[in-house]
């Protein structure tokens, strides 16, 4: 096991590797001039502002700076805003967006495997028709419209209460975390209900279920220990990556709640060319992604004894 | 079958209570968990309580802002909301008052002459750790700009000065620029040529002032932080937490702080959705909100104060004049004039009351001589008439020697009403005059590549302006302006913007701005659309709130909060 | 303890002899077959699968039956929710006014009357009144609600300079409604006073001769004089927010949405399910190798790689780029699905039957194809129903970088997202291709419950 996860972890590094790689020289090969702004400048400010970027130096010899830079830790200055390095901007991002995507997952995967399980039950039932009734508006409904029905929706409950029960955007006391992860959660949970119903309808009737209640388990024991444990490998293998994408993919929810998190500058700063956060981000996305397939990997031999890791 | 044996298993009970129960306990551990992040984010220091819209008792107002101020260097500031910030926690020799006048701010006096200007500060304007704001101050701030290394875009603004170009170019050194502190209170300043509208300009946040040894004691990393910056103005800046939270309170060292009737500022929600910030309105949560077309019905409904201003700035669709492009050809340009309609684009199409349709490059707000610039000099109006936009588009496949236009392209930005326009115009041009017009719609960057490159046939532009006086815009056109991205030349225009910009009698000046309106238009350089304007609902608690076009925008400084409205 | 059974004589005598003991009740069904079958007695599967059809017959047929044109723009509809077809007045054309000007010569801080210099139309409601002393200008609101008694005045449509300008022509946004007007005195420091004259006004819809012929509603402009009605374009389902027909956008915008929507997700879910299985089957050091690489698939910035596709395959501007963007979604969307499959793969390879096949001889291909990917039917489906929608709206979004269609094409994804922006106000046009999207999701979820019952090889040769 320790091998493993050693073996995982060097190949992880070699990925992340890669992703940087490939990833600088698609940046480079953009058009665009990342310094290049609606009013125009001279030829002589040009040159001084590619000179404190770096910009003047061959593309090759950026990229070994770049390298560097990651191996000691420092992704640089963001193009955009000049002040602020972009480690202190994934220090101080990313803790709001992981508080929201951890919520976000949370209630994902806690709401999809329950409702799904449920759905599993009551096959063709009322409550079946109900929640993937649901499902099927959770998915063909962009977020967008959710996060903004939802904050409408708490504008009317604050208006008609009198007081302010839940605060209708921001950041910062536990008030503000309800509604913003329970939306961005909504497309997971959707995906992963469908996915445990589906799972769980071909464990059901599958032959050792039928053993094991054929032998007189007990119903619950049958439940927990058996069908969910057997149906959740699916939702396990989606949710490592959902997390990455949750986390740091949370750009709609963040803009309509004010939420200062790193969402929006995976978006900006690949419209606005700001390569160093475009490549901090990345790297960081990357290494985070990766982390989390290590443990959905290491999670799959724990849950089903039977997957043999190589 | 559709049933499954699960059905009539007396299994399913179980299971679904089994299933509640965990329904249960999980809730519960959310909850937990939502507790848990909640007790850890606020120990790591995030975020912090706020409170409602207007605080009558400590005169506290909350707002939102539209994004995170990038760059609060006020040697190297360029966009909106750096300039806003900027225009509440420093100032400059001169200010606007409510009225939009230049009246004193740390200078107490100030003579412009054709050579040059002397401006004499007052003796009790101060930096916010409580040493006072001198001449050098502003001699260094306006060196730092000009200096290469620093590499600031607005330091063309500074050209005026003497020497100004030479020393931004590399071929003098700063200290070569010609302004000098006489004393500790007084501050000279030679032009390179002579500059009129000089007072406009230096109210203009490019030109505030920054203290050398503080700027150098933090090592590059002046304002970055809050602690990073001085402050002599009405406000300063007490909390900054990157992308979340701004904070302004009434700075006790400012010269004129009894005119400054609100203690804090404060802006804890950090975003662009227009909804967003509309909801947070309805919420009570902030004192003002901008509104897009969506909101409106709901704001008529809810009966709210409604005001409207203009943000100075025009929108136009641009020209390729380089001669392998067919927009350099004057027939098809002027067919294109004769069917373009600001009207119908504004009144039906984008339908927002702030919006006023353009006639002119220069726009409605300028002042002239004495009155505004468009009663005194009045633009050719060009009506829509398809018989003649047929006649000319007839002389343009003539001139070309072509049977039938080939397709052209329209270059624009990603925005939702450049989108709309983009799709108007497509059509326009199709049904009236059977013209294809093929949409380039790129991002930012693409899109300003291939504006500079010269890559597009028409382009959805804009500008707005950067001090009060119709130069701004007057000299976009010129063939040396990097600005002019279609690159018309146009010897005649060239030598009237001369002539504005060397003059200092206000008539002659007027006239040459005169004369371009007419060169413009005659020539079909470019197709007005509309002049920018915002429509936005307010508190009817707060009053004084100054709009500008030029300036800060909107000003605080001198608002005031009442009880009963 | 069960009962004796009790017996008879009857239960004695011999049996009768049955030489029909077998007997073919039916034809033997091979895997396939089976499946088609339960396929169609799951009714709702079917009725999904009809309704796909139906939709089909809608996107090819559709265009010739309703004949409007997608791209043309009814500027006086502009946002018009579904109702009635509507008539107009034939008006003169419209011209500039020159607006009144009077000497002010009473004091006060509300203008007298103020009335209708002309008939209200859509083209322009012109206001004019009396002037007041001392008056800076006035300011002109308009609301679609009464004004009274709270002073909620409205939008300020407009502003005018001056005493002595005593006019004010509004053009903004008219629809045939009733408005309330408010003039505002503003006073020597521009601010407005308290008082305000008010006056209801009653818009009909006008157009212009020049219009009806410039537009195609007549064939032959002479016939029309001011005064006549004429009827307007009929839009059954409302038009967007350039007027444009909703329903013709809805039938053309079904040939983009329903190719992506349903090409690009087989597509990359069948590469998905190749390279999971590969992956999953094979394991060890190859499965860590293929893994690697999706997960570096997966990681790689969206934004900037469409981009650079955009770039690459020289998509000129107005060019829909609609097969490079296939070949992008399928590009950058196969690593989920891979991921299932061999997650799935990885716990069935364990299984009794595949060492028992394999001892038997069975080739890898057989195993993989014939055994373990009907098992993952159950997970594949679920991605390819949910991959639906996703390459819909991710072909709105490409659009947003001026990937996939160009304007005036529509498509359903892109619909939507401009419906976002009204959604309040004119919710009609974010609902119907949001309707119109759920509908097509639906009934391919229904479609695909029904494919993993019927293919699921548990269930074989039940009834």
């Amino acid at each position: 096991m320790l091998a493993y996860t050693f073996k995982r972890i060097l190949q992880g590094i070699i990925t992340v590797w890669f992703i940087a790689t490939v990833t600088f020289i698609a940046m480079h090969a953009v058009p665009g001039d990342p310094l290049a702004n609606e009013r125009a400048t001279t030829e002589q400010i040009r040159l001084n502002l590619e000179q404190r970027y770096g910009l003047d130096r061959p593309v090759s010899e950026q990229y070994l700076v770049f390298i560097g830079g990651i191996l000691r830790g420092d992704f640089g200055i963001s193009f955009t805003q000049e002040n602020r390095r972009v480690n202190d901007i994934i220090r101080e991002n990313f803790p709001v967006s992981a508080t929201l995507g951890i919520l976000a997952v949370t209630f994902a995967a806690l709401g999809g495997i329950l409702m799904g399980a449920l759905t599993a039950l009551f096959r063709n039932r009322l409550p079946d028709f109900v929640i993937m009734f649901l499902v099927i508006l959770g998915i063909s409904v962009p977020s967008f419209v959710v996060a903004a029905l939802s904050q409408l929706v708490l504008v009317d409950i604050n208006a008609s209460l009198g007081f302010s029960l839940l605060p209708v955007a921001g950041w910062g006391t536990l008030r503000h975390m309800i509604v913003p992860s329970m939306v961005l959660g909504l497309g997971t949970m959707a995906y992963l209900t469908r996915l445990m119903r589906s799972s769980m309808l071909e464990i059901t009737s599958s032959d050792f279920i039928r053993t094991a209640r054929a032998k007189g388990l007990p119903p619950a024991r049958i439940f927990l220990k058996h069908q969910l444990r057997n149906a959740i490998l699916p939702v396990v293998t989606v949710l490592g990556p959902a997390i990455a994408a949750i986390t740091t993919g949370g750009f709609v929810v963040e803009l309509v709640f004010a939420i200062p998190g790193l969402g929006r500058y995976f978006v900006e700063a690949v419209q606005q060319l700001d390569y160093t956060v475009i490549m901090g981000t990345t790297v960081f996305y990357g290494a985070f992604l990766v982390s989390m397939v290590i443990v959905v990997d290491l999670l799959y031999g724990w849950i089903d004894p039977r997957v043999r890791l190589e | 079958m559709d049933e499954s044996p699960v059905y009539r298993d007396p299994m399913s009970r179980h299971a679904v209570r089994q299933v509640l129960w965990l329904g249960a306990i999980a809730t519960a551990g959310f909850l937990a968990l939502m507790v848990a992040l909640a007790w850890a984010s606020s120990a790591t220091g995030g975020g912090s309580l706020v409170g409602r819209a207007i605080d009558v008792e400590t005169k506290t107002i909350t707002r939102a802002l539209a994004q995170e101020p990038p760059q609060l260097d006020s040697t190297r500031a360029t966009d909106q909301v750096s300039l806003f910030v900027l225009g509440h926690i420093m100032e400059g020799l001169l200010r606007y008052d409510a009225s939009n006048r230049l009246v004193p701010g740390v200078a107490e006096r100030w003579d412009v002459r054709p050579d040059g200007a002397t401006f004499w500060l007052r003796d009790d304007a101060r930096w916010s750790d409580g040493r006072p704001v001198t001449a050098h101050d502003f001699a260094f701030a306006w060196r730092t700009i000009l200096d290469p290394a620093n590499a600031s875009e607005y330091a063309f603004i500074l050209y005026y000065l003497k020497n100004a170009e030479a020393i931004n170019a590399g071929r003098m050194p700063p200290e070569a620029l010609g302004v000098t502190a006489a004393g500790d209170l007084v501050l000279e300043v030679e032009f390179e040529r002579p500059v009129a509208f000089f007072d406009k300009l230096v109210a203009f946040a490019v030109y505030f002032p920054v203290r050398e040894d503080f700027y150098v004691s933090r090592d590059g990393r002046y304002g970055a932080d809050t602690e990073d910056l001085l402050y002599n103005g009405p406000f300063m800046m007490t909390r900054w937490a990157h992308g979340a939270h701004v904070r302004l309170e009434k700075n006790p060292h400012y010269w004129n702080r009894d005119t400054v009737m609100l203690n804090v500022i404060d802006m804890p929600y950090v975003t662009s959705d227009t909804g967003a910030v509309v909801n947070l309105f309805k919420d009570g949560s902030i004192v003002s909100a901008t509104l897009g077309a969506e909101q409106l019905d709901d704001a008529m409904k809810l009966r709210w104060d409604l005001g409207r201003y203009s943000d100075g700035s025009v929108f136009y669709l641009d020209f390729n004049f380089r001669p392998e492009r067919l927009t350099s050809n004057l027939h098809l340009r002027k067919a294109l004039q004769y069917v373009n309609d600001p009207g119908e684009l504004v009144n039906k199409v984008i339908a927002l009351p702030g919006y006023q349709p353009a006639v002119s490059l220069f726009p409605a707000w300028l002042t002239g001589v004495e009155r505004s610039f468009r009663q005194e000099y009045p633009p050719l109006t060009i009506s829509p008439d398809l018989e003649k936009a047929r006649q000319h588009l007839e002389l343009a496949k003539r001139e070309l020697g072509v049977a039938e236009l080939p397709p052209l392209v329209l270059l624009t930005g990603d925005a939702p009403i450049a989108n709309k326009q983009a799709e108007y115009f497509q059509n326009l041009f199709s049904r009236a005059l059977g013209i294809e017009i093929r949409i380039d719609k790129q991002i930012f960057k693409q899109r300003l590549e291939k504006m500079t490159s010269g890559d597009f046939d028409i382009v959805a532009a804009g500008w707005g302006p950067d001090f009060a006086d119709p130069l701004t815009y007057g000299d976009l056109y010129a063939s040396w302006n990097g600005n002019n991205r279609g690159k018309y030349n146009n010897p005649e225009l060239d030598d009237q913007v001369r002539i504005a910009q060397n003059s200092v009698d206000p008539r002659t000046r007027m006239d040459a701005f005169g004369e371009i309106q007419r060169i413009l238009i005659e020539d079909a350089v470019h197709l007005p659309n509309y002049e920018r304007g915002n429509v936005y609902v307010q508190d009817p608690r707060l009053k004084g709130v100054v709009h500008r076009a030029v300036g800060t925008d909107p000003d605080y400084s001198q608002a005031y909060l009442i009880e009963n409205p | 303890m069960s009962e004796t059974p009790r017996f008879s004589a009857a239960d004695f005598e011999a049996a009768a002899v049955d030489r029909q003991l077998q007997a073919v009740s039916r034809p033997s069904l091979s895997y396939w077959q089976d499946s088609w079958r339960r396929l169609k007695q799951n009714r709702r599967a079917f009725a999904s699968l009809g309704m796909l059809v139906a939709l089909g017959v809608l996107t090819l047929a559709g265009p010739f039956v309703w004949r409007l044109d997608p791209a043309a723009q009814d500027v006086n509809q502009i946002s018009q929710a579904p109702s009635f077809p509507p008539s107009a007045l034939i008006v003169d054309p419209y011209t500039a006014w020159s607006g009144v000007t009077a000497e002010p010569t009473r004091m006060g801080d509300v203008v007298t009357g103020l009335h209708l210099a002309e008939a209200a139309t859509t083209q322009a409601v012109r206001l004019a009144w009396e002037p007041v002393v001392g008056a800076a200008g006035y300011v002109v609101y308009r609301s679609v609600y009464d004004q009274a008694p709270d002073r909620a005045l409205g939008l300020p449509v407009g502003e005018v300079v001056g005493a002595d300008r005593v006019s004010f022509e509004d053009r903004l946004d008219l629809e045939p409604r009733r408005y309330w007007y408010a003039v505002v005195v503003m006073d020597e420091n521009r601010a407005e006073v308290e008082n305000y004259a008010a006056l209801v006004v009653d818009a009909v819809r006008t157009v212009s001769v020049e219009e009806a012929g410039l537009r195609g509603w007549v064939q032959d402009v002479s016939t029309l004089t001011p005064g006549d009605r004429i009827g307007l374009p009929y839009h059954p389902l409302g038009t967007d927010y350039l007027g444009r027909d909703m329903l013709a956008r809805l039938l053309y915008g079904a040939r983009v949405s329903l190719f992506i929507g349903v090409v690009a997700p087989l597509l990359f879910v069948l590469a998905g399910v190749v390279y999971g299985s590969a992956a999953g089957f094979m394991g060890g050091r190859v499965d860590q190798v293929l893994m690697r690489f999706a997960d570096f698939v997966i990681a790689l910035p969206f934004l900037l790689f469409m981009i650079l596709f955009k770039v690459t395959f020289g998509i000129g501007p107005g060019e829909s780029g609609v097969f490079p963007m296939l070949v992008a979604l399928v590009l950058l969307g196969w690593p989920s699905t891979a991921r299932l499959v061999r997650g799935q793969i990885l716990q069935i390879r364990q299984e009794g039957y595949v060492s028992a096949s394999q001892l038997l001889g069975a080739r890898t291909g057989y195993l993989v194809f014939r055994h373990m990917i009907p098992q993952t039917m159950g997970v594949i489906l679920v991605t390819l129903t949910f991959a639906v929608p996703s390459a819909i709206f991710t072909e709105a979004f490409l659009s947003f970088i001026g990937m996939g269609v160009a304007p005036p094409t529509p498509s359903w994804g892109s619909m939507a997202n401009e419906g976002i922006r009204t959604m309040l106000s004119h919710p009609h046009e974010l609902l119907f291709p949001a309707v119109i999207i759920s509908v097509t999701v639906l009934a391919f979820n229904l479609l695909g419950d029904g494919l993993r019952d019927a293919l699921d090889v548990r269930m074989r040769g039940s009834e």
